[in-house]
């Protein structure tokens, strides 16, 4: 509610003194600023683009976890070290690490075919924002799946086969629409967290080079604690909890109809 | 024969595709632990060092540096708001499951619109609120903050526990002349062991390895694990060993608490909803 009230204001934190009402002043200024439509414009890519991928990764690994394979636990167990790194660590190992052009791994085993001596973080920041948040949210994705396809009843599928459907086919009209609510669970729970990344932008690009990488998170941490402007800032904040209100009516309603679902068992 | 031949042969193909995949994901893991290992010279070589003799130099420097006092505000801040949203969460989520209060449902939706509102948007009056308080820099500021973040996972969470202790166990400890201590004492604590476990874990990870505040709010005497990290992208020049195994420290209770409950952690993501 402050938040609000704040966004009414101009207000700057180094100017005594300068907190006076200026109505929708720095609204109308969101709307003409080139900064916040490219931060709008960086938070809906980056999102839509982790959690697509991840779904469909989380999805094909759960598959694999779920059929006759050796080691299942362990695979599990190791699936999951990704989701459970400190953000701010995972980030910074895959930076320094690995993508580093000179040091890192990943350039020395790409040179082989002619990617040797690129700068990832700096030549593809968004790729490498989303490359990383992928790394850590599709196990997330794969978690949640896979309990969905562990709630399936084997015996049916049995039956599908028996009755001559193929695996895809199987897999099409019965495995999928039983697990249909756990992925949208998964999409929507998952885009809640991922709207607000902040940890691997801060430590991969700091919203960089210009702003190619900045999201609205990032840009409100700018304005705020760079400039100052608490009035901008907090219209920012706005804009933020618009769009996370959007996606999270449609995440309370899954959520409700999954516990509809138990309730009626 | 031939059946179980072929599925023997498709069972060793896709366990095959799957150790691959899983070790594409774990790998980054693997080579900070492997980095953590290294001298600073082997770490930072060109071509990346492969095969070498590990040592835990680097990890006893971390250990005997600055690194300690931010591990332990870490766990002062996460400890603390997870004990916090226990207490706190316990008895809201008994109102709302065992005793439906009135209107339990908006309650609950409006609870859980609090987790879900970004933290961009209420840094700035919780800035400004800790800096009029003198908490700026302060542990208490976070351990707050971490509280109120995780409250209304943990009533989401304990309510859904505590929807599956059937109704007649109530019932019948009324019948007896149990009093309320004991129902919850004797019958709720006991029976939610698993919910309290599922709770800790979620709140564990999420203020542990929680960042934008800590960023914002804190700088020295108060600053966390994750601002130790922040450290090594600026000014300190080629200090990759040293940077993985701070790595590997500032992860690993996190680590070892999500892969030890790996089933509550299901739960937990959830809210709740998926078992």
């Amino acid at each position: 509610m402050l938040t609000i009230y704040y966004s009414f204001f101009n207000w700057n934190l180094l100017k005594p003194g300068s907190f006076h009402f200026s109505g929708l002043d720095n609204y109308s200024a969101l709307l003409t600023n080139e900064s916040i439509r490219t931060a709008v414009l960086n938070t809906v890519v980056l999102t839509v683009a982790v959690i697509a991928l991840s779904v469909v990764l989380g999805l094909a690994i759960a598959s694999l976890l779920n059929s006759e394979v050796f080691g299942k636990g362990f695979m599990r167990t190791l699936m999951i070290a990704p989701f459970l790194i400190m953000p701010t660590a995972g980030a910074l190992i895959w930076k320094d690490t690995l993508l580093n052009p000179i040091f890192g791994l990943l350039p020395y085993l790409l040179t082989p075919f002619g990617l040797g001596r690129v700068d990832w973080v700096n030549q593809y920041p968004m790729v490498t924002v989303v490359v990383v948040e992928v790394w850590r949210w599709t196990p997330f994705m794969m978690l949640i799946i896979l309990a969905g396809l562990q709630s399936q009843n084997p015996e049916i599928l049995e039956a599908a086969r028996v009755d001559g459907a193929s695996a895809l086919q199987a897999f099409r009209r019965i495995t999928l629409p039983l697990v249909r609510p756990f992925i949208e669970l998964g999409a929507l729970l998952g885009s809640l967290f991922v709207v607000q990344t902040f940890d691997s932008i801060y430590m991969l690009t700091f919203g960089g080079p210009g702003e190619d990488t900045t999201n609205l998170p990032f840009l409100l941490y700018i304005v705020a604690f760079q400039g100052f402007s608490i009035g901008q800032a907090s219209a920012i904040g706005v804009v933020a909890v618009i769009i996370t209100i959007i996606v999270a009516t449609l995440a309370l309603r899954t959520l409700f109809s999954i516990f509809q679902v138990e309730a009626r068992r | 024969m031939t059946t179980s031949m072929v599925g023997m042969r498709s069972k060793i193909l896709w366990s095959v595709v799957g150790w691959l995949v899983v070790f594409v994901f774990f790998f980054p893991v693997l080579w900070m632990w492997l980095e953590g290992l290294k001298t600073e010279p082997q770490a930072a070589s060109s071509p990346p060092t492969i095969l070498f003799v590990p040592t835990l130099s680097e990890f006893q420097e971390v250990l005997s540096g600055d690194f300690p006092p931010f591990f332990i505000n870490s766990a002062i801040a996460s400890i603390a708001s997870t004990l916090l949203v226990l207490v706190f969460g316990l008895p809201a989520a008994y109102a709302l499951a065992i005793r439906p209060v009135k209107k339990s449902r908006d309650v609950l939706f409006f609870f859980i619109s609090t987790r879900f509102l970004p933290f961009a948007a209420s840094l700035v009056p919780l800035y400004l609120l800790a800096r009029d308080l003198q908490l700026l820099d302060n542990i208490l500021a976070l351990i707050l903050i971490y509280t109120t973040i995780n409250l209304p996972l943990g009533v989401w969470l304990l309510r859904s526990f505590l929807l599956e202790i059937p109704p007649d166990l109530f019932e019948a400890a009324r019948v007896d002349g149990a009093g309320f201590r004991h129902e919850i004492l004797r019958i709720v604590v006991p029976l939610i062991t698993p919910g309290l476990a599922a709770t800790s874990l979620i709140c564990l990870i999420f203020s542990w390895n929680e960042f934008f505040y800590a960023v914002n709010l804190t700088s020295s005497v108060a600053a966390t694990a994750p601002l130790f990290l922040v450290s090594f992208i600026s000014g300190r020049g080629l200090f990759y060993a040293k940077l993985a195994a701070a790595a590997t420290l500032a992860s690993l209770p996190v680590l070892l608490a999500g892969w030890i409950a790996q089933k509550q952690l299901i739960r937990g993501l959830t809210m709740g909803a998926v078992k």
